[in-house]
């Protein structure tokens, strides 16, 4: 064995590998309970692909008959209702866990310098997610897949110029066909290797720079020398055996929620298959109310809240395009000397707070039809989704003075919660009652003034940070 | 070889020119790559007409036909549909269907050619979903003054009973009126027009 792996040894650096991501690579001590998603996220991925190439063995691709595939899959193929509820139920919880691996992100400020391309990378991986998610809802050939894909393909329609032939493009003919399944089937089995080596590439970033930690401390940074290395920081410990043990305990503990749902409720009373897809599709009507899977639910909201003016309904669209690539620049937007959440001020606690909730409230309002109360708060929803990123360099500056730009995204701000009163006001007709008026009024200029004007005029403290590790 | 005789401008040239025929290999090869993703001559081949026999329709009804993948709604008003369409104009972005979103011939308060008769393209200008018909008059859950049309509960964009699209909801533009002309007094053909004919 030994032999063996010196003769490996000597044409590939095999045994360095290892320890440069295993058994020699330090990772802060201190990791808890969020530190369980991204070997989560790595676990789902690899069922996905695994129960996807079993699926593609007995799945047709073809208008006629892929409807009837999947039924077929489900009732005489052998084992072929779990591995399918496999894949369904894993595509929703591969959302659960990199939420809140992003979520995780946005707490310990693990998207701060010099982690911003891991960050990048990974809103990368997020979107390629979505395009796989996208691309394989439309396979079961359901009235929900038929539609959904009718309506985000047409998104790209609302581009001005372009948006006809570009739509015709991604589509293959004047609406969603079999020509449109056979592709899309195609770039639903390409899309997860193009996710598997962004994967990796999101590992490699990190080790190159190292894991950051709730406490937000660069261990590199601190004192060295520990059991294992005089040179390693003082503050890590090997990722094996310590953390992958931990995350095999978290594996166990996932498998068995995975599997529950599997088993007892992998519908999830429609939210990870959505009834009216159980329906073939019928291009001649659409299901009486439709939404999307619950995961891309808040940016649909976001795209309904938006009216058509100047004759295009593109505003939508780029709203919700501008919704996803905020997150992008967040790594830019915060300026707080600190990284985690730990020792930033209580209006940074706050603004996350509101944030979540209102990522949560918007993923709602998407599941709901639209009616003209809903409309407003999704309207009021997506103007706070849209405050957290614009304040985000007011309420983490901490006192320091503005750069320029950031004094733009305030003047932004500022005149879009105007904008939006003043539609509320006086452009919304056959409007909601005064009450709602007032009440989002308030709140929209209450938000402005807690997160943008209020940190400028009354510095917002930061604890200090200690030089170790702290639990 | 020593540095001194290394041309490095050539070295440079020779480079770019280089890079510059490989990357214009690429792009050449992208043409035909991207260009198999395009509608086929066989999805281009399947909008010919559709022949409708109209006979039957009751007043209030609507009859669904496909014609290129798309529903098409022919709808016959009743007369006091058309009565109330007159008095729409201050809920709508494009009362007198000035966008370019019917044929001349329907170009008209009723955006049809026979009065009664209204053609549509059952697709919503927002997103392409397909609107439902809600002829009933009077307050409904999503419009307290309703006078008939349709509702698009994808995203809630409104119609009147002519496809004039309300202020205030996504879709920006009147529904589409296709192509189409009289066969007979009771048989349409969607699809094409006395000037293409």
């Amino acid at each position: 064995m030994k032999a063996l792996i010196e003769w490996v040894d000597a044409r590939f650096p095999l045994v360095n590998v290892a320890r440069e991501h295993l058994t020699e690579y330090y990772a802060p001590k201190n990791f808890n309970f969020w530190y369980f998603f991204g070997s989560l996220a790595l676990l789902v991925l690899v069922l996905q692909i695994v129960t996807g190439i079993l699926l593609a063995m007995n799945y047709k691709p073809d208008a006629d008959l892929a409807f009837a595939s999947v039924e077929y899959i489900m009732r005489d193929v052998w084992g072929g209702w779990f591995v399918r509820y496999m894949h369904s139920t894993g595509a929703s919880l591969f959302f659960v866990v990199i939420y809140l691996h992003m979520f995780r992100g946005l707490l310990y400020g693990s998207y701060r310098s010099p982690r911003e391309l891991i960050w990048i990378i990974g809103m990368v991986i997020y979107l390629a997610m979505m395009a796989t998610a996208f691309f394989g809802y439309l396979l079961p050939w359901g009235q929900m897949s038929y539609w959904g894909a009718q309506v985000i393909v047409n998104l790209f329609e609302t581009l001005p110029v372009i948006g006809g032939p570009l739509s015709e493009w991604i589509r293959g003919d004047y609406v969603i066909s079999d020509i449109t399944l056979n592709r899309f089937y195609a770039f639903h089995y390409l899309v997860p290797f193009i996710l598997a080596g962004l994967v990796f590439a999101h590992i490699v970033a990190l080790h190159k720079v190292g894991s950051n930690n709730p406490d937000g401390i660069e261990i590199k940074k601190g004192p060295k020398g520990n059991r294992w290395s005089e040179t390693a920081p003082k503050d890590g410990i090997p990722f094996h055996p310590y953390y992958s043990v931990k995350d095999l305990l978290g594996t166990v503990v996932f498998m068995a929620v995975f599997l529950g749902i599997v088993f007892f409720i992998p519908e999830m009373f429609g939210y990870f298959i959505e009834q009216p897809n159980y329906e073939p599709a019928n291009p001649l009507k659409t299901p009486e109310h439709i939404a999307p899977v619950w995961y891309f639910t808040p940016y649909y909201a976001i795209l309904r809240a938006i009216p058509s003016f100047a004759g295009t309904q593109v505003w939508g669209v780029l709203a919700m395009f501008v919704s996803i690539v905020l997150f992008f620049l967040l790594p830019w937007l915060d300026r707080s000397p600190v990284k985690s959440i730990r020792y930033k001020g209580p209006t940074t606690r706050l603004a996350l707070a509101l944030f979540v909730v209102t990522f949560l409230v918007l993923g709602w309002l998407g599941t709901q039809a639209p009616t003209t109360n809903l409309t407003i708060m999704s309207q009021f929803f997506t103007l706070v989704y849209m405050l957290f990123f614009l304040l985000f360099p007011c309420f983490s500056s901490a006192g320091q003075p503005l750069p320029l730009l950031a004094k733009g995204l305030l003047a932004l701000s500022i005149l879009t919660v105007v904008a939006t009163i003043v539609y509320w006001w006086a452009l919304w007709s056959g409007g909601p009652a005064a009450v709602y008026k007032i009440g989002y009024t308030v709140l929209s200029v209450l938000v402005l003034f807690l997160l943008g004007i209020r940190p400028l005029l009354r510095a917002e403290p930061v604890k200090p940070v200690p030089e170790r590790l702290t639990k | 070889m020593t540095d001194e005789n290394v041309d490095s401008g050539r070295r440079r040239l020779l480079t770019i020119a280089t890079t510059g025929v490989g990357l214009a290999g690429a792009a050449g090869m992208a043409v035909p790559f991207a260009g198999s993703l395009l509608p086929s001559e066989k999805a281009k081949a399947a909008g010919a007409p559709v022949e409708v026999d109209i006979s039957k329709l009751e007043p209030g009804q609507q009859l669904t036909v496909e014609w290129r993948g798309k529903p098409v709604w022919i709808i016959r008003r009743t007369q006091e549909a058309l009565d109330l369409l007159g008095g729409m104009a201050d809920r709508l972005v494009d009362p007198d269907s000035e966008g370019d979103q019917q044929p001349g011939y329907a170009q008209n308060p009723y955006r049809s050619i026979r009065d009664d008769i209204l053609v549509l393209v059952g697709i919503c200008t927002h997103l392409g979903c397909s609107p439902k018909y809600h002829p009933e008059i009077g307050g409904v859950s999503f419009d307290d003054d309703w006078k008939g049309g349709f509702l698009c509960a994808c995203h809630g964009s409104k119609f009147d009973l002519a496809g004039r699209v309300f202020v205030g909801v996504p879709a920006p533009t009147n529904l589409e009126v296709p192509r189409h002309r009289y066969l007979n007094d009771s048989r349409i053909l969607i699809g094409e027009d006395e000037e293409a004919a």
